[in-house]
């Protein structure tokens, strides 16, 4: 029972930072129709943006945390963006309209190229930092096992469901929701409408990146270290996620990252660690044989 | 000595003017030096065989396509616009040109309110400063979207789809969903409306009260409509001039009376009157049969 509750505490934690990372994935697919591959590395760049900062603030004597948690996440979240924006500005934008082979291909030489550039920047070695923020609570104690939920798991779960919460209401309430909902519907359309299409599409890009930053430093602070390669699996596992939820839907991203990341995280504690990616892809595709959509995916309706 | 005698007055600019528009695909002439004006205030119809390049003067006009030859003058009264210089979404946005669809574009997955609101909102992009204010709901933005609200409002209103404002579009039956693309194209607050055969598909009470709509949207808007329509009863019914194209030329322009009865329309419409004697086996059979 109390090992059952731990690896809940660690499923929710991981479920939530894929849940995060999924979110870029799926909006940039609802709205361009096409999977970012780069969008691992976006994170991977915000795990590592947001290194620099803790470790610039280190030396810079900042040392009140609550402080130093709010520079860095400001920062790491510009600068990744920023970064956001690049990709889709120099991958995507001047290939609009082309097959849609062609940005797919971009974007996987926009993520070669970041993580090579990461690799030649900073070498390969994995890259620790101190942890910020220790300690936690103890919920239970039973036979000398103790369940732990740590600081950094309750903010990484808080600050997930604040994050989506807001998206929630971006999406559905705001004008910049319906620019977005209606690109997604009907591009051309929009357009004739007034709606700045590459606008939309880029302030898609930024709000993925950003959020993928977040996730990025709230790795950065729960595994206390990472490396240029992280991006890699991170973004396959969000990307599973997504379709796992149904591509193209927010509440599924995070459903889907929360279920891949309680799947790896239960099968490692009852089986073997060694083939917790192959469940969570085993349950991607059962999925995709009796519900091809995804689980909160609206199937294609077509009138005839 | 006299008063110079009152000059006489230049002819206004109509709203649209089309000049020497021609359209090429590759090898393939879709429109052929066409010319015509489309006046503020009146309802232009476009007609003409299928493949007569009608269509194609929309997407020239909208920005979908860039034309290869041909001056697309807009004289607003917010100013003048050359169309063929202005790409995509900036038809709308600055010259205020909307358009609706033969096969319909709506948003289908938002709601119908939703889709008017969207087409206003380059309103509340000014009002926002930019995304920023909107997101964080400041009072300007506050009043600009309750201003759009109540504009969608009575849009649903004159084209009867208030007891529908929260169902999705798609949902709607063909003859709301046509409705709605022309409320919504209305929302952008145009200048000139182009319509491509709205009464496609429509009964014919849901027709009649398309022209009504039409009709009413030319009186209290004094807006510039133009109209691609097969409907003859349509186009009769309400344009106040009607510009023919056969095989991407123009072969007539005029009064609906006139067009009725000119011979170049009523041959790309029936074909040559055929003049050929029958066999004179065939004939002689008619005849015993008949007698």
């Amino acid at each position: 029972m109390e090992y059952f509750l731990q690896q809940l505490i660690n499923g929710l934690t991981l479920g939530a930072v894929y849940g995060l990372i999924a979110i870029g994935y799926t909006m940039v697919y609802g709205i361009v129709g096409m999977i970012n591959f780069a969008h691992g590395d976006i994170y991977m760049i915000g795990a590592f943006n947001a290194l620099i900062c803790f470790l610039v603030l280190g030396v810079a004597g900042i040392t009140w945390v609550p402080l130093a948690l709010l520079i860095v996440l400001i920062v790491s979240v510009v600068l990744t963006s920023v970064y956001g924006w690049s990709v889709e500005r120099i991958a995507y934008r001047p290939l609009r309209g082309q097959s849609r082979l062609a940005p797919l291909i971009s974007a996987i030489g926009m993520s070669i190229f970041l993580q090579n550039y990461v690799l030649l920047l900073h070498g390969a070695r994995g890259k620790p930092l101190r942890a910020p923020i220790s300690g936690g609570f103890t919920l239970m104690e039973h036979d000398g096992f103790t369940v732990q939920l740590s600081f950094v798991q309750m903010g990484i779960i808080g600050i997930t469901v604040l994050l989506m919460l807001g998206f929630t209401y971006v999406i559905t309430q705001t004008k910049l929701g319906r620019q977005q909902r209606a690109c997604e519907q009907d591009m051309k359309m929009a357009s004739l409408l007034g709606v700045d299409i590459n606008r939309t599409i880029s302030v898609t890009f930024v709000l993925g990146a950003g959020l993928a930053a977040v996730a990025g430093m709230m790795v950065t602070m729960y595994y206390g270290v990472i490396d240029f390669y992280i991006g890699f699996v991170a973004g396959i596992k969000a990307f599973t996620a997504a379709v796992l939820g149904g591509i193209g839907s927010l509440p599924g991203a995070m459903l889907g990252g929360l279920l891949i990341g309680l799947i790896e995280v239960f099968w490692s504690g009852y089986f073997t660690v060694e083939y917790k990616d192959v469940a969570a892809f085993s349950v991607l595709v059962l999925v995709l044989i009796f519900r091809p959509t995804g689980l909160l995916g609206r199937p294609e309706v077509e009138k005839v | 000595m006299s008063m110079a005698a009152p000059q006489p007055q230049t002819a206004v600019d109509p709203l649209l003017r089309v000049e020497h528009l021609s359209m090429r695909f590759g090898g393939l002439v879709a429109i052929d030096d066409v010319s015509f004006e489309a006046p503020q205030n009146q309802i232009t119809a476009i007609i003409g065989p299928n493949g007569a390049g009608k269509t194609t003067v929309f997407n020239c006009l909208t920005g979908f396509y860039k034309p290869t030859i041909g001056r697309l003058t807009l004289n607003a009264p917010h100013g003048r616009f050359l169309l063929e210089q202005i790409d995509g979404f900036r038809i709308a946005q600055r010259a205020r040109v909307a358009r609706t669809f033969q096969n319909i574009r709506l948003f289908a997955g938002m709601s119908v309110l939703e889709n008017l609101i969207v087409a206003q909102h380059n309103k509340l992009m000014r009002a926002s400063g930019m995304t920023l204010g909107g997101l964080f709901g400041f009072g300007g933005y506050r009043e600009a979207e309750r201003q759009a609200v109540e504009l969608a409002r009575d849009w649903l209103d004159r084209t009867a789809l208030t007891a529908h404002a929260d169902a999705p579009a798609g949902s709607l039956p063909y003859g709301g969903q046509r409705r709605l693309e022309i409320a919504r194209a209305m929302c952008i607050d145009p200048v000139l409306l182009c319509l491509d055969e709205p009464a496609a598909g429509l009964n014919a009470r849901e027709s009649h009260e398309l022209n009504e709509l039409l009709l009413r949207i030319r009186d209290e808007h004094k807006i510039g409509v133009l109209l691609i329509e097969h409907d003859m009863s349509v186009v009769m019914g309400i344009s106040d001039h009607i510009v023919v194209l056969d095989y991407g030329r123009k072969i007539a322009d005029g009064a609906p009376a006139a067009i009725r009865q000119d011979a170049n329309v009523i041959r790309a419409y029936l074909g040559e009157p055929e003049h050929e004697d029958l066999p004179s086996a065939v004939a002689a059979d008619i005849e015993k049969r008949g007698g």
